[in-house]
């Protein structure tokens, strides 16, 4: 029996290793589009011999109605999870990686909960005890960050930032309740109530609480921040649960999100820090007033003289945002690009790392339109080709390519490196109304002399640009 | 396992996941962040482990739950992550013009 159980054990831990090695192999085919697909149908691979691995362990199947209930988790999960991959829309793509980011998260506050009612009053050794009280705190910081963040994105709360007074020391407050807590559970106080209190629900209140401020436009960093949140609390789990499986997986996502976080942040000149403690558009909103005495005359254009102008081009860039997402208007969008192609212009995309609402947002749009990704250029790869452009259609993008960012110190977002679309001869606004960002920062490109805005939804803009431009 | 040894695969796991990554472009950061949210779908293993050790029906349906979140994460993850790439995909050989429903 007990060698019958080691053995089982070395096939085992030879599965996970064999699963480990599929993840990371599965991963590094994601560093080019050629191999992604496959690289993540490796990673599947991986996953499927770790769920076999485990379900190898002696006593999995203890008590008579484990194997059903393994069942219905499965089944449930199932049916949940195919449809939603299947039907959700490439432009809701944010709120999907947001609700699965909870989920993980909720699965890991669930496990640290039941471990706990489970040890009880008996004897839980320290090591797993305390990794079993963290992963519940930033699991259930991660779950109900992650469904506030997914209730902004599905615009079923505000998009714009809620903001408690003290919110910081509030934040800080919960924190401390959920550390002291931590340390009394540890330390042998026996207490549900104490976890379920102290816990459970001062890390639920916090998640709440740090995303609920956040502005949509920094949304990149809190889902990246979310995303390896729950990484890492799937790797304490696997701590707790002296599962090598939960602890490499966790951690691999864990520092795929830190990288993340830190290259949104960067990418908005903001420090993750600052982020959680409050969005943009907060109590200062005079930034702009000196140029807005100087701004004032807006020049609209129509879709005709705007296909004019892009069919004597030469290079056009098209910087998205947003916007594009917002009006579902990434094939029309492509539409243009063939069309002026044909015309002999030259088109290429400029994709700022955080134009949408996650990293890779606008590429990913793109991609769906069709194309090529050969024409999407990074921000610092298409920064030296603006004053070498003719026109720049900016469609739906707005603090992005915001001047202020270079040479307004005042501004919120000043050092933000931005998309400097106004080097470019002439630059062409498609957005539906004056309205500013959702960073609510005035954006002096509007004003500018070589700039004309075209009004209007993003989409039918688009299509009526292409279809005066196929009648020229 | 003793915890010195678990902490030694928690930062190595941590220092190859960061090398592996940090090689990703930018255009695939979000079919990235998809994979990975089909990778820590693996807390499934956890939900699955703890099972058989619950007794009453509130720990059981607690862990019912945390299974299907398990799997939502894992098969959600990787399917919708396989559809987005494969919108990167496709578009290498056809640069002919073969415009779709566009006559």
């Amino acid at each position: 029996m007990l060698i019958a159980a080691a053995v089982s054990s070395n096939v085992i831990n030879g599965l996970y290793i064999v699963a480990f090695a599929l993840f990371i192999f599965g991963l590094s085919g994601l560093t080019g589009p050629r191999t992604a697909v496959r690289g993540n149908k490796i990673a599947a691979v991986g996953m499927a011999i770790a769920f076999i691995a485990t379900l190898l362990q002696p006593g999995i199947f203890h008590g008579s109605s484990t194997p059903w209930l393994i069942a219905l988790g499965l089944v449930l999960g199932t049916a949940i999870g195919i449809p939603a991959a299947l039907r959700v829309r490439m432009t809701a793509m944010p709120q999907m990686v947001a609700i699965f980011n909870g989920v993980g998260g909720g699965a890991v506050w669930l496990i640290a909960w039941v471990e706990y009612r489970h040890r009880f009053g008996g004897h839980y050794a320290l090591k797993p005890e305390i990794a079993s009280l963290i992963a519940a705190v930033i699991g259930s910081i991660s779950f109900w960050g992650s469904n506030i963040a997914f209730g902004k994105l599905q615009e079923l709360l505000p998009g714009r930032p809620i903001k408690l007074p003290f919110q910081s020391v509030i934040n800080l407050g919960l924190l401390l309740v959920c550390l002291g807590s931590l340390i009394a559970l540890a330390s042998g106080v026996h207490s549900q109530a104490l976890f379920i209190g102290g816990i459970l629900a001062a890390a639920a209140i916090l998640g709440n609480m740090v995303v609920l401020p956040i502005g949509g436009a920094d949304m990149p960093v809190v889902i990246s921040l979310l995303n390896a949140f729950t990484g890492l609390s799937a790797a304490i789990t696997g701590i707790a649960l002296n599962n090598t499986a939960l602890i490499v997986a966790g951690m691999i996502v864990g520092a795929s999100g830190t990288i993340l976080t830190n290259l949104m942040a960067k990418a908005m000149n903001r420090s993750v820090p600052a982020i959680v403690a409050g969005g943009f558009g907060g109590a200062t909103v005079t930034p702009t007033g000196r140029e807005g005495a100087a701004a004032g005359t807006v020049r609209s254009t129509t879709p005709q003289d705007v296909a004019i102008q892009l069919a004597y081009a030469n290079q056009v860039v098209i910087a998205p945002g947003y916007g594009m997402a917002v009006a579902q208007a990434q094939h029309a969008v492509r539409e243009l690009e063939r069309a002026l192609e044909k015309k002999g212009v030259t088109v290429k995309f400029a994709i700022h790392p955080v134009a949408g609402r996650m990293p890779g947002h606008m590429n990913v749009l793109l991609a769906e339109a069709d194309v090529p990704y050969d024409l999407l250029k990074e921000m610092d790869e298409i920064n030296p080709e603006f004053p070498r452009t003719d026109v720049t259609l900016v469609i739906g993008a707005n603090d992005v390519t915001n001047p202020a960012a270079k040479n307004e110190p005042g501004s919120p977002i000043y050092g933000m490196p931005i998309l400097e679309v106004d080097r470019s001869g002439a630059v062409i606004v498609l957005k539906r109304s004056m309205a500013s960002g959702f960073a609510g920062i005035d954006n002096p490109l509007f004003y500018q002399e070589k700039t004309s805005m075209l009004f209007g939804d993003a989409k039918q803009s688009v299509s009526e640009v292409t279809a005066e431009l196929e009648a020229l | 396992m003793n915890t010195v040894t678990e902490i030694a695969i928690l930062v190595l796991a941590g220092f190859v996941g960061f090398q592996v990554i940090s090689k990703i472009p930018n255009t695939l950061h979000t079919p990235l962040m998809s994979g990975t949210n089909a990778i820590h779908g693996i807390v499934l293993m956890g939900a699955l482990i703890v099972l058989a050790q619950t007794s009453g029906v509130l720990e059981k349906a607690l862990i019912v739950i945390a299974i299907t979140f398990g799997t939502i994460n894992i098969i959600g993850g990787f399917f919708v992550t396989d559809r987005m790439l494969g919108m990167f995909k496709r578009k290498e050989p056809p640069k002919t013009d073969e415009d779709e429903g566009q006559t």
